[in-house]
């Protein structure tokens, strides 16, 4: 689950990572009452006003500017009005972008240096690793692949936790080892290793974290991915969830504990566990590569899935205007194939079947299955393989055209 | 001959008087598994009926290896206790374990893993998030199998291929494969699609290459991650078996997380198309779709 940078910045403060002061503003109003009060509040009369959505590259896309407040100017509301409600594009976004529902206001600093500070799960040596780059404030990605050298990492011993020598080997290959500034980043890096471990971070990112002129050293910009997995042990993240920034098809499946993500192909598929749901993915687009044949949607109905759950995942399938011919494709384990034909045969019922469908069961109750689909009277294409299955597809949307 | 389990596996299940649990015990029970204890907090004392079986039900992991002499466990307790359950069944000792439970906290399976790496050997972990692992058995062998965990057993035949995945049902299409082509298996595992586990491809092929009882190996991978890259490493430095391979999310876009936790191509990295380059430059064999699986190690095989 992603969240928004205001959202990881509070986080950010309750563990005593500095951060900018700054306020989330959801109207043109709401941001000049907050770039007011900011002025008050520092002295300064430099504000940044940030476009808060679920994706990198905010700035080069004109989602970030700095803002000089004269008195009485009409700087900021000018400002918040051209950001708010624009249509952003990053390289994150794709090219339709994404609508900015939120600002965040904030203060602005006096930048001597941009680092980067990043916290990901390390899957390969099964550690959390801990980055840190001189070039901050571009794309990492780019730093990784041009300049790994650029990239320094340690990484923790759960058993043992993050420890100070740690932060300070960073700390003085990152040239911020001088007294001024060593023991703040040190006591930085301690607190950014607790919000990873405390709040289920699966990728925490400060980029760029700032050196100001005064010395101090201060999150500038924050991004924090959440681990699915623990939202059992967090129940205050149902306040961060920003439904706007969800594909409204992916959130309908996830409500009912389907796993769903939506692609740009024709074929809508319907498939038990994520392995075989990938594979079917790709043997669409090996059997459809040239034909216009290509998936729609990942969609893992699960190993323990009942028939309202099939319905529901066949209803989403049948409700999608690009979908030209549906697959479904099962090899029953504990999922049996009698339960996926029911649910398919009501949902079908319910909405009607526009498109060819193939089928192709295998496992657990399988002649049940192959039974109530063909007394259903659906008009249904057996296939005995997945690519049988593919094949059928490609003559079936060749033949619809 | 087999990998890991057999006939002298005797097996306790975590989590035994859960719906999963209960269900899958039974299902084990059936197919020849000696299921000797089950442990369910606050319900020791009782006894879990499984057909024919009177399996007794133990408060705690140490409690029912003491009792039962269980020398492998099967977990199937919910993710907020499942990585404490594991923990359980380390410090009792037990050399394999076995967790069936999806949807673990990464942070609580880096504290797993170390833990486990404490264990300096003494202890396998497969999974989470993974079918499990079973040696086929049947009655045309005269074989008696042994399944831990959640697949399919009447797809399997005994024989000498050994199957490892990160999926479940991609293990089971392979090994459905395999069968329909009167190839049997040695030992199937699946090491499960989390970013952070137990067996990982390597030491399962280790344990294939080792085994006089196998002959050949289907390897199933997914995108995410290097240890498809490591297997490759393995496979050209160490295995003189023939390894066929299949990887799945060819097509998937990068940043997506594909239902697996694991499967997910972040930074560019963990691609498709970098697995299958590093394992064809290994020497194994990729099959251009997943209908090919058992047809690729087959023709393998037969030229060997």
């Amino acid at each position: 689950m992603k969240i928004h940078e205001y959202q990881a910045k509070q986080m950010f403060a309750r563990y005593g990572v500095p951060i900018p002061r700054g306020y989330p503003a959801m109207t043109v109003a709401e941001a000049e009452s907050s770039a007011t009060k900011l002025s008050q509040e520092t002295g300064g009369s430099v504000v940044v006003i940030k476009a808060q959505i679920h994706a990198g590259g905010r700035g080069k896309g004109g989602g970030v500017k700095v803002v000089r407040m004269k008195p009485g100017g009409s700087e900021v509301r000018d400002v918040a009005q051209a950001i708010l409600g624009m249509q952003l594009v990053t390289h994150q976004t794709g090219p339709e972008g994404q609508k900015v529902r939120r600002l965040y206001v904030e203060q602005g600093l006096d930048i001597a240096r941009e680092l980067y500070l990043g916290a990901v799960v390390d899957r390969d040596k099964r550690r959390i690793a801990l980055m840190a780059s001189t070039e901050g404030g571009v794309e990492i990605e780019k730093v990784a692949a041009e300049t790994p050298e650029k990239i320094l990492t340690v990484h923790v011993d759960p058993a043992v936790g993050f420890a100070a020598f740690q932060a300070r080997d960073l700390a003085f290959a990152l040239g911020v080892g001088a007294r001024e500034t060593l023991g703040k980043f040190v006591k930085l890096m301690s607190a950014l290793y607790e919000v990873v471990t405390r709040e289920d971070c699966s990728l925490c990112e400060i980029n760029p974290l700032v050196v100001t002129k005064g010395n101090d050293v201060v999150a500038l910009d924050a991004k924090i991915n959440l681990d699915d997995a623990a939202e059992f042990r967090h129940p205050e993240w149902r306040e961060l969830e920003d439904k706007d920034e969800e594909d409204a098809v992916e959130l309908e499946a996830k409500a009912v504990g389907l796993n769903y993500v939506s692609l740009d192909g024709n074929v809508g598929c319907l498939v038990n566990g994520a392995g075989l749901a990938m594979a079917t993915m790709d043997i669409i687009k090996h059997f459809g590569a040239g034909h216009g044949v290509a998936p729609a949607n990942f969609l893992d109905v699960g190993g323990g899935a009942n028939q309202e759950q099939v319905t529901k995942a066949f209803k989403i399938i049948l409700k999608s205007p690009k979908v030209k011919a549906i697959f479904v494709n099962i090899f029953g384990g504990i999922m049996k194939c009698d339960v996926v034909a029911s649910g398919v045969v009501a949902a079908a019922k319910d909405l009607g079947l526009r498109v060819p469908l193939v089928v192709r069961l295998e496992g657990t109750n399988v002649e049940l299955g192959r039974k109530i689909l063909e007394e259903s009277g659906l008009a249904i294409q057996a296939a005995s393989t997945m690519a049988d299955g593919a094949e059928k597809l490609v003559r079936a949307i060749g033949g619809a055209k | 001959m087999s990998v890991v389990v057999g006939d002298k596996t005797r097996l306790m299940v975590q989590g035994i008087t859960g719906s999963a649990g209960g269900f899958h015990a039974r299902q084990m029970v059936e197919y020849g598994t000696q299921v000797v204890s089950g442990v369910t907090p606050g319900r020791g004392g009782e006894k879990f009926e499984a057909g024919s079986a009177s399996v007794p039900v133990f408060d705690t992991v140490a409690q029912a290896v003491k009792a039962t002499g269980a020398n492998a466990t099967c977990i199937f307790v919910p993710p907020p206790g499942a990585a404490d359950a594991i923990l359980e069944a380390f410090d009792a000792g037990l050399p394999l374990v076995v967790c069936i439970t999806e949807g673990i906290p990464v942070i609580d399976m880096l504290r797993v893993r170390r833990a486990l790496e404490g264990l300096k050997g003494s202890t396998r972990l497969i999974g989470p998030n993974c079918p499990g692992i079973i040696t086929p058995g049947g009655k045309t062998s005269g074989k008696v199998g042994c399944k831990i965990g959640i697949m399919p057993g009447h797809i399997h035949a005994p024989g000498h291929v050994g199957v490892v995945s990160r999926s479940g049902t991609l293990t089971y299409e392979a090994v459905g494969q395999l069968s329909a082509l009167g190839v049997g298996q040695s030992t199937c595992i699946g090491i499960g699609g989390d970013p952070v586990g137990g067996m990982d491809f390597v030491d399962v092929l280790e344990l294939f290459q080792a085994d006089p009882d196998t002959h050949g190996v289907i390897l199933i991978g997914e995108i995410g991650g290097g240890a498809e890259e490591r297997a490759a490493m393995f496979i050209h430095e160490k295995m003189d078996k023939p390894v066929a391979a299949f990887i799945a999310g060819t097509t998937a876009p990068p940043g997506k997380r594909m239902g697996h936790a694991g499967a997910i191509i972040a930074g560019g990295k963990g691609t498709a198309a970098e697995k299958i380059r590093a394992l064809e430059a290994a020497g194994a064999r990729v099959a251009p779709n997943p209908s090919a699986m058992a047809s690729t190690l087959v023709g393998m095989m037969k030229k060997g």
